[in-house]
């Protein structure tokens, strides 16, 4: 073992000292830098804290844009007493709430009978489950849009805007994820455990919900915080989809409704971007490991 | 025994059933789909074969796009990238009781969403009350134009971006950081080597794989990024800062010409594709090695 015995070298050599002086020195720096880069990363959502505090009066007087001087609540009061405001939140939140839903619904399964029970195709669809996660929205608004047109006319069907037509249109982009990271946990649980359990006259659901389900726990919360995020923030389809005030979701609505013409009410718009923040941001003060073991799971796990 | 795979087999296909239908309806068809849509004239009566195609390539903008799409993704991936071996490094150098705190407060661009988070920089950009404007003038110095000039509207979005996609790559890179062996380094340091030759000799190997996966797959999305052009400067000035996905929205849901729109975005396919191929093979080579 080469490891205790470098550790227990006579201090009086001359290289150790410099060594641990240089790995103090080292951890300055990275305190350092670490400082510079999260002054970075928090500047913009702590000025967005800064601004929704602020009267419109002292947002548009040139004092010092880094400080509040009178500090107010009046903005998160008539936000959160705004009715159209509400009804982004409220579609919002039932929207991501149905779609995590499905998702888990559909990823599960498909996930359970991909890592498992081979059919014919099994072994391309998991591939092709993967290649479809790395296919961009931003490909798929058009044609998705002139679909919609079409089942209009054909069955007279109307899908475009109305909120409920981004439970048919999320799920393309959490499905993909969920299902692969939830084929790399399934795939981890030893085959001993349901084979076991197959002898002992278990049934494919029992062996779902009482074997895999338990087992992959940590990637199932993974999974949902990740479907969740992805469809708090979505922006493209409900702005290509949606445009009356009572059916858009947070980030359109902000958008669109909170900036008249050219009057930008920035106390406001900020005041409901930090709210329309604030729920992933919970989420993830909480459940930080598994967003971040969802995360690192979806690029490396097979 | 016949019966019973049999069986099992059509209820393996039953439970990714849901799965196969939603990829096959909204994903596969759409993209099929949208190569068909392509080649119909505006008013989608008429087939006019590859006419969008070349009326794209005689206009100016077009190629404005192309360049800006392809600065903004390269110039964007190659900071994230840098930054997130940066700070993933570190991080990596603490000990372990505060990392955990560290990592929570770098991660948060990555959480809030995007559209969100460019609102805040846009008010950070704002001509007349710019915040950081206001910081440059009281040391003296000019205002810059940020979202009113070409350049610097460029600089913007592509600065938002690298803010937003950096905790990304410091997370990924981290997770990397932390399977190279210690002993390695040890074994290195009593060899007499520098940081540089660990970062070089051991490190950079070792995460070969993994930073390969994150750049390319942070390549796809950044091409294909719509939230943060689309809030902050919305194309402008001119057209300037528009990509792909943005300039596709212009045209085809706002100008209400579907099959250009369609056109516009099909020129993301050839670079999804290409990145995906490899993607898939790292991710392949990853799975057989553990």
């Amino acid at each position: 073992m080469a490891t205790p015995a470098a550790a227990t070298v006579p201090a009086s050599r001359p290289g150790l000292g410099s060594m641990r002086s240089d790995r103090r020195r080292a951890l300055y720096w990275s305190y350092f830098f670490l400082v510079l880069f999260v002054i970075f990363f928090l500047t913009p959502p702590l000025y967005m804290l800064i601004t929704s505090l602020k009267t419109s009066a002292e947002i548009s007087t040139g004092t010092n844009p880094w400080w509040v001087f009178s500090p107010t609540l009046q903005n998160y009061k008539e936000l959160l007493t705004s009715p159209t405001y509400l009804t982004f939140f409220r579609n919002s939140a039932i929207v991501s709430v149905l779609v995590v839903t499905i998702t888990m619904a559909v990823s599960i399964l498909a996930a359970f009978s991909l890592s498992r029970m081979k059919f014919w195709g099994s072994a391309t669809l998991a591939t092709g489950v993967f290649l479809t996660y790395l296919i961009p929205e931003t490909l798929l608004f058009i044609p998705l849009f002139k679909i919609f047109v079409f089942v209009q006319e054909w069955t007279g069907i109307e899908l475009i805007n109305h909120w409920w037509v981004l439970l048919i249109l999320y799920p393309t982009l959490t499905v993909p994820f969920c299902t692969w990271i939830m084929i790399g946990y399934f795939s981890s649980i030893p085959k001993e455990l349901d084979e076991a359990a197959l002898i002992d006259g278990a049934s494919y659901t029992q062996m779902l919900t009482k074997i895999f389900i338990p087992v992959a726990l940590p990637g199932i919360i993974a999974a949902t915080i990740f479907a969740f995020t992805v469809s708090w923030a979505q922006f493209l389809y409900p702005l290509a989809f949606t445009t009356s005030a009572d059916q858009l979701v947070l980030p359109v609505g902000i958008i669109t409704t909170l900036i008249k013409g050219d009057v930008f009410n920035w106390g406001q718009i900020m005041t409901g971007a930090l709210l329309g923040a604030a729920p992933p941001l919970i989420i993830y003060a909480f459940l930080m490991d598994y967003y971040i073991a969802g995360l690192t799971a979806g690029a490396t796990k097979g | 025994m016949k019966n019973f795979t049999r069986r099992k087999s059509a209820i393996a296909f039953l439970m990714a059933l849901p799965l196969i239908v939603i990829i096959g309806s909204l994903v596969l068809y759409p993209a099929i789909y949208s190569l068909y849509l392509a080649t119909l004239n505006k008013s989608m009566e008429r087939f006019v074969g590859l006419a969008n195609f070349s009326f794209l390539f005689k206009r100016e903008t077009f190629w404005m796009v192309v360049k800006q799409s392809v600065i903004f993704a390269v110039t964007a991936v190659f900071f994230k990238a840098l930054i997130g071996l940066f700070v993933a490094h570190f991080v990596h150098n603490l000990p372990a009781k505060g990392q955990r705190m560290w990592r929570g407060m770098l991660l948060v661009p990555w959480v809030i969403p995007p559209a969100m988070s460019t609102l805040a920089w846009l008010w950070l950009f704002d001509p007349s009350y710019s915040a950081f404007n206001w910081i440059f003038e009281s040391f003296g110095a000019k205002g810059i134009p940020w979202l009113g000039d070409p350049y610097w509207a460029r600089f913007a979005v592509i600065l938002v971006n690298v803010w937003f996609g950096a905790p990304f790559f410091m997370i990924m890179y981290l997770a990397a950081l932390k399977s190279v062996p210690e002993q390695l380094y040890e074994a290195a340091a009593i060899d007499g080597a520098n940081w540089w030759q660990k970062l070089r000799f051991i490190t950079l190997p070792m995460m070969r794989n993994i930073i390969s996966i994150t750049v390319l797959f942070s390549l796809i999305v950044t091409f294909a990024n719509f939230d943060i052009v689309r809030v902050l400067t919305a194309g402008g000035p001119v057209d300037q800062t528009h990509v792909f996905a943005t300039w596709a929205f212009r045209v085809g849901i706002e100008g209400n010409d579907i099959p250009l729109g369609a056109c516009v975005s099909l020129f993301m396919l050839p670079i999804l594709g290409i990145a995906a191929v490899f993607i898939l093979r790292d991710v392949t080579r990853r799975v057989g090695e553990t």
